[in-house]
């Protein structure tokens, strides 16, 4: 049974929120439940941001990923050493080296890091590192859908700029070379 | 869409026509979506200077036939109390949103269910009640925001919707009933639009200083209150068919309880969920008839105790009433649940 449990993090402006919602919202089109939370309050006004998301067969309870997330993908150092322990045992956690000089200290997970800042200025565009990770995290786990992403990036940026859609389109890309899973995630799309 | 947004959007589809509030966390989406929405839709939108003007204005627009909103969240809410007797008192149609924010005070902005007294028993004076409609996910908030419009209109009552800060600021997949703002609203023989056209005066007060007539007035409001007690009691029954352990919980608790509940079942032991969709009439009967295989229920509400008081008369000591709450913004893990009922159903076994 599929049960997702993700929990994006990074500062505010990173794009951990609008990466979520990609994810939630892909999730819904490829036919699954799914909830999006962020966190909220007086850490959310130039400190860190995180966003839980759950994407399930089966119809979502809590809403929140503290504990036993399958996933975290982080974007900075002090999110990573809030969250690193919030995954769950054999689970996944997707990590930007370009603002983490770290190593995931845990054996009992799958750790991918992934110079995402560097990654993404190499297709024009330093803020989409966001884009990146979430091509990655496609890449790992063979979802959400490439075209169903596409069309969540409409609902969640509008259909504003095709510059900025073709860019963060190349950052997911890029994200999904960089773990090595571009042939097959293609295929799936 | 996120839980606000999707009560407001639902508002508008329900034939919402005028919207008053001012801002309070976690409740900003509603008036910042209606702000922007409802004028679009011919409606229209005022930030009060205060909570307390507010629920005046709401008065007034509903005395006028206007089919009106406030929302407001946990502190805003106790402001509005007294304005909430009015309503009840003149018995005006309308719609109450509290997005509840830990307490008391001004508390916290976490998501709470510490309002349960303030949304069943009322903070203003005198015998009245007023329906409370508690959605779980965002699908049954938008539809239970339209619901509220109509149950307004039918019962002449102001109607509570009780969201919290999780189903506030999550988002889940909506469908929306776009066809509800279309249902005709019934001919309101009572509402003050100025005799105009020489017709006989209407009045809407709620000073009666004769005891006689105002005792009156009260037979009349509670006969009101036993019927929709006997006709709008709603709740959800999840896995309770042979549950020895028997949940109670609303809103955004329920469903963390639903993960606890599957979790018990997994791990082999037979526990149920009692979901009150309506907190105010609460659904006593779901109780009456537990079913045999029930041994103890247990109340989880993110507060210290309130529902509790509601699930012990509606239990009526047949078996024993547990409780467990998390408070001031703290969300209980489905982990924690399951680690209590476990305790529970050790303690029932031996």
């Amino acid at each position: 049974m599929y049960s997702e449990r993700i929990l994006c993090a990074g500062f505010g402006g990173q794009g951990v929120m609008s990466l979520g919602k990609l994810i939630a919202y892909a999730g819904m089109l490829d036919g699954r439940h799914v909830t999006w939370m962020p966190s909220y309050g007086p850490e959310m006004r130039g400190g860190t941001a995180n966003c839980s998301v759950v994407v399930a067969d089966q119809p979502v309870g809590s809403p929140i990923v503290t504990t036993n997330a399958t996933c975290l993908i982080v974007m900075n150092l002090p999110s990573f050493e809030k969250f690193q322990h919030s995954v769950s045992s054999g689970g996944l956690i997707l990590f930007n080296t370009s603002l983490i000089d770290r190593q995931v200290e845990r054996r009992d997970v799958l750790a991918q890091p992934l110079a995402a800042n560097e990654l993404a200025a190499e297709c024009a565009n330093p803020k989409a590192a966001n884009m990146v990770m979430l091509g990655a995290y496609m890449g790992l786990k063979g979802a959400p859908r490439l075209d169903h992403v596409v069309k969540a990036m409409k609902k969640v940026f509008g259909d504003g700029s095709s510059t900025l859609f073709n860019q963060n389109m190349k950052a997911v890309r890029k994200g999904m070379e960089a773990v090595g899973k571009v042939t097959a995630s293609k295929k799936a799309a | 869409m996120k839980g606000n947004e999707a009560l407001a959007l639902a508002a508008i589809h329900g034939g919402c026509t005028h919207f008053f509030g001012y801002p309070i966390t976690p409740q900003n989406e509603i008036p910042e979506f209606l702000a922007r929405e409802l004028p679009k839709a011919g409606g229209l939108f005022l930030q009060a200077e205060s909570e307390i003007a507010a629920v005046n204005m709401l008065y007034g627009a509903a005395a006028a036939g206007a089919r009106a909103m406030i929302s407001s969240s946990s502190p805003g809410l106790a402001l509005m109390q007294e304005g909430i007797s009015m309503l009840a008192a003149t018995e005006i149609p309308c719609v109450i949103v509290n997005v509840m924010r830990g307490g008391p005070g001004l508390g916290g902005i976490q998501p709470a269910q510490s309002d349960y007294f303030q949304m069943t028993r009322g903070g203003g004076n005198g015998d009245y009640r007023i329906i409370s409609l508690a959605p779980a996910t965002l699908q049954e908030s938008a539809e239970m925001m339209q619901e509220a419009f109509a149950l307004a209109q039918k019962y002449r009552t102001p109607v509570f919707i009780v969201s919290d800060g999780m189903l506030g600021q999550m988002m889940e997949p909506v469908e929306l009933n776009k066809s509800r703002s279309k249902e005709r609203v019934a001919e309101q023989p009572w509402i003050l639009t100025g005799h105009h056209n020489n017709r006989s005066p209407r009045t809407i007060k709620s000073l009666r200083l004769d005891p006689a007539e105002l005792e009156i007035h009260n037979l009349r409001l509670q006969e009101k209150y036993k019927r929709i007690s006997q006709a709008e009691v709603r709740f959800e029954a999840y896995r309770e068919v042979d549950a020895e352990l028997l949940f109670c919980a609303f809103g955004s608790t329920a469903r963390i309880v639903k993960n606890s509940v599957d979790d018990l079942h997994q791990k082999g032991y037979r526990a149920g969920l009692i979901r009150p969709q309506t907190l105010w009439p609460f659904p006593a009967l779901a109780f009456r008839s537990l079913p045999k295989s029930c041994r103890s229920v247990i109340c989880v509400e993110m507060n210290c105790g309130q529902m509790l008081d509601d699930v012990k008369l509606a239990v009526e000591g047949r078996v024993p009433v547990h409780f467990y709450g998390r408070c001031g913004g703290m969300i209980p893990e489905p982990e924690e649940l399951t680690a209590r009922a476990l305790d529970i159903l050790s303690g029932d076994s031996q």
